[in-house]
């Protein structure tokens, strides 16, 4: 395979200069750029063609990640055949900026780290492309839809190889673009609209940070080189790393909606249902945890950096979760979970080099099951006339067979049964949270707590979501009207099974839910892949032993699971949601983060543009508009004198005169 | 004789003139009051000549004379001009550049 792609490398038209390239290791991974390029090249056609590509373009839409997907593998095949240290390549592919003596090199990075990310973003985008055939078939607009989550794929893809924080930060804004894009993607309705404005901005507040840092780099190393920036870390000193580190932590927070920024990923639902599978779940809003990964240098640093980056996981963790048990809306507790789980991340590379290959293994896995979840759910919104409120479903086990059974293995995994994928990542995060570094006192109690606690609260409500969904009492009407349900009238429901096209990507998804975490974690393989990127990590002793996590796990997750069966199973549910306590009507609102955001952020900002705006004009505006009018009101004033009398002229010539004699009579005397 | 007198005489011949100039209509005798007022400067120049006993005034007042012989034939020409195209001599009627 390998062969083959270095005989099509040769045919193909190439975008480099071959005196420029670094041949650093040969074969597929020379041409990692055609990784970028071929998504890249897909929104490009499909934008340019315009109506004219709409018969074809889901086609070509589909056909170029599926293109990434098949050049990643072939890079796969060729880095498992090298050793541990080889790895590593950077393919130079020349200059990019140049600045008197500060030059940004163009340049992509393949190594375990950015291939494994390389791999789940163009094999679950490949499956999400092939779901959004048959989910977007009516939409008259597919085309352009394709058209941006090629642009997607394209962006993630340079944000994960860019081998300089500035490239990096290129990635990072184009998926920040396309997200954008997508979640307004039916702004025709305004709250659509609002939500992709939110998200945009939100991210911004986050950019601001990653911006800041890429200053603070040139100026401390004038280079914005990832490998060349966390070698040298360590000689800027702790303050400055700790700068650093808190800045990028800013980024990662905006981007994958960490507290205190996590308020626009909820909103963020209001895009189709792929797009929250592809984007909002399984890669883009995974790209905090990437960038604080792929600074480990940096926190290696910057100890007090590293600690707030698992204090905001455990924060972020413990809202989504909260959250996420009080939402009616389907995918608005998918996205809760979703924050959730990369606080666990988050978590997990907050805990320092012992952490950075759990937190991206559970980012891998998590990739799988959340955008099996998120796939299932726009499965039951096909087959339920897009309704999304849970309490209106109900029962939907024997209309959906295969949205049952996929989403039923998404729901094992993500709640860590064993020996389902959530299981061998999330496991291997608690037990890290509990493990003592140097010096540690109290951290890993409350972290390993917390950790222990969301597994709990994750299992209840990830049990709630599908017990609410498909079992149960139905709650929706199928033209004999809603049992139990006093007068109000629901739509007549037609519960069906999604295509095949939907379908195969589910059950592909599930199959990785059930079996990626086992296969991966055989031997700490995925550990040992990961090495070369993340370095060996010594063994800590955790505070607890192993057994009794593992127990403590366990436990916790049969109660919530059992809770959440005991409520929303066993017995029926309501369809007019009770009023709830006071946790639970604070969580329905998202704990207040709406209302803080706006008290605190958005109303000042408010009022200080309002008064800037008026500050304009009558400061400025006014000193300009002022001199103005006082030229036109002076000469309209002139201008009377302006006569057309020859006589009245030499009158003003005579008086003239005399006054200047009169000047230099009085002057002289 | 007090040479001061032809200076009275001078200032009198020079307010007459500036009076006709601002106050008359009537492009000719307007510059009828220019002219005036030429001599009423000459008269100065040569008494102020006689007064230093020096020729210098006396010699600027030449030049004078020159100038405006210069400045009649200038002026008539324009004022022929202007009443060959406007049927009027008045100083009043000649406002085109005025708006």
């Amino acid at each position: 395979m390998t062969n083959a792609l270095g005989g099509l490398a040769a045919v193909l038209p190439t975008a480099v200069d071959p005196a420029m390239a670094v041949t650093s290791a040969g074969g597929a991974i020379d041409v990692a750029w055609l990784l970028v390029a071929l998504p890249a090249l897909g929104a490009a056609v499909l934008l340019l063609a315009g109506r004219r590509s709409d018969r074809w373009g889901h086609l070509l839409g589909v056909a170029m990640p599926v293109a990434s997907f098949v050049v990643a593998a072939a890079i796969w095949v060729q880095m498992l055949g090298l050793s541990g240290a080889e790895r590593v390549a950077e393919l130079d592919l020349g200059t990019w900026l140049s600045a008197g003596t500060f030059t940004v090199d163009l340049g992509v990075r393949v190594d375990p780290l950015s291939m494994t990310f390389v791999l789940l973003v163009t094999f679950v985008g490949s499956l999400i492309h092939v779901y959004s055939i048959a989910y977007m078939e009516h939409d008259p607009n597919r085309r352009r839809f394709f058209a941006y989550l090629n642009l997607f794929v394209a962006a993630m893809l340079l944000l994960v190889l860019a081998d300089s924080y500035v490239l990096l930060f290129v990635g990072w804004e184009g998926v920040g673009l396309a997200s954008y894009l997508l979640i307004g993607f039916w702004e025709h309705e305004r709250p659509n609209a609002v939500a992709a404005k939110k998200a945009f901005v939100t991210n911004r507040v986050g950019d601001l940070g990653l911006l800041t840092a890429i200053m603070a780099m040139g100026l401390l190393f004038g280079t914005t080189d990832i490998g060349l920036v966390n070698r040298g870390a360590e000689s800027a000193g702790e303050g400055w790393a700790t700068v650093l580190g808190l800045l990028l932590l800013l980024a990662a927070c905006g981007k994958s909606a960490q507290f205190p920024l996590q308020a626009w990923l909820g909103d963020a639902m209001a895009g189709p249902t792929p797009v929250s599978a592809l984007i909002h779940a399984a890669t883009m809003v995974t790209a905090g945890v990437y960038l604080v990964v792929r600074s480990g240098g940096i926190y290696d640093a910057a100890p007090t950096a590293l600690l707030v980056v698992s204090i905001v996981g455990a924060i972020t963790l413990l809202y989504g979760a909260i959250v996420g048990c009080a939402k009616d809306d389907i995918k608005k507790t998918l996205a809760a979970s979703t924050m959730s789980q990369i606080g666990y991340m988050m978590l997990a590379a907050g805990l320092g080099p012992i952490g950075y290959a759990f937190a991206i293994f559970h980012l891998l896995t998590h990739g799988f099951f959340k955008a099996g979840l998120f796939l299932g759910a726009g499965s039951v919104m096909h087959g339920m006339n897009d309704q999304v409120d849970m309490r209106r479903f109900g029962g939907l086990a024997t209309s959906m067979k295969v949205t049952w059974v996929t989403m039923a293995l998404g729901w094992l995994a993500i709640i860590g049964v064993p020996p389902f994928s959530g299981f061998w990542s999330k496991d291997k995060i608690v037990e890290s949270a509990y493990a003592v570094a140097d010096g540690q006192g109290w951290q890993p109690w409350v972290l390993g707590t917390v950790a222990l606690v969301g597994v709990g609260i994750t299992a209840f409500y990830m049990s709630r979501l599908f017990f609410m969904t498909f079992h149960g009492t139905r709650r929706w009407d199928d033209g004999h009207g809603v049992p139990g349900d006093a007068g109000e009238t629901a739509d007549v429901q037609h519960p069906h099974e999604s295509p095949a096209l939907m379908t195969w990507p589910m059950i592909l998804l599930a199959v990785g839910s059930a079996v990626l975490g086992g296969a991966l974690a055989v031997g700490g393989a995925f550990t040992t892949w990961l090495e070369p990127v993340t370095g060996h990590a010594e063994h800590h002793e955790p505070v607890l032993p192993v057994p009794v996590i593992m127990t403590a796990t366990f436990v916790l997750l049969l109660a919530g699971a059992f809770l959440a069966w005991r409520q929303y199973a066993a017995a029926p549910v309501a369809v007019v949601p009770p009023r709830g306590s006071l946790l639970t009507r604070a969580a329905r609102r998202d704990l207040f983060q709406d209302t803080v955001n706006e008290a605190l952020l958005m109303r000042p900002g408010q009022y200080l543009t309002r008064s800037l705006v008026f500050g304009d004009r009558t400061v400025v505006d006014g000193a300009v508009t002022g001199v103005a009018a006082g030229t036109a009101g002076s000469g309209e004033l002139l201008r009377r004198l302006q006569t057309g009398f020859v006589r009245s002229y030499a009158l003003q010539m005579v008086v003239g005169i005399v006054a200047l004699v009169a000047v230099v009579l009085a002057v002289r005397i | 004789m007090n040479l001061s007198n032809y200076l009275v005489l001078s200032v009198l011949l020079f307010s007459i003139g500036a009076t006709t100039v601002l106050v008359r209509r009537n492009a000719i005798i307007v510059f009828m009051g220019v002219e005036l007022m030429l001599n009423a400067a000459n008269l100065a120049f040569v008494t102020f000549a006689r007064m230093h006993g020096d020729l210098t005034g006396q010699v600027v007042a030449f030049f004078v004379m020159v100038v405006a012989a210069a400045e009649v034939v200038v002026g008539l020409a324009i004022i022929v001009a202007i009443y060959r195209t406007r049927r009027s001599a008045s100083v009043d009627d000649v406002n085109l550049l005025k708006s």
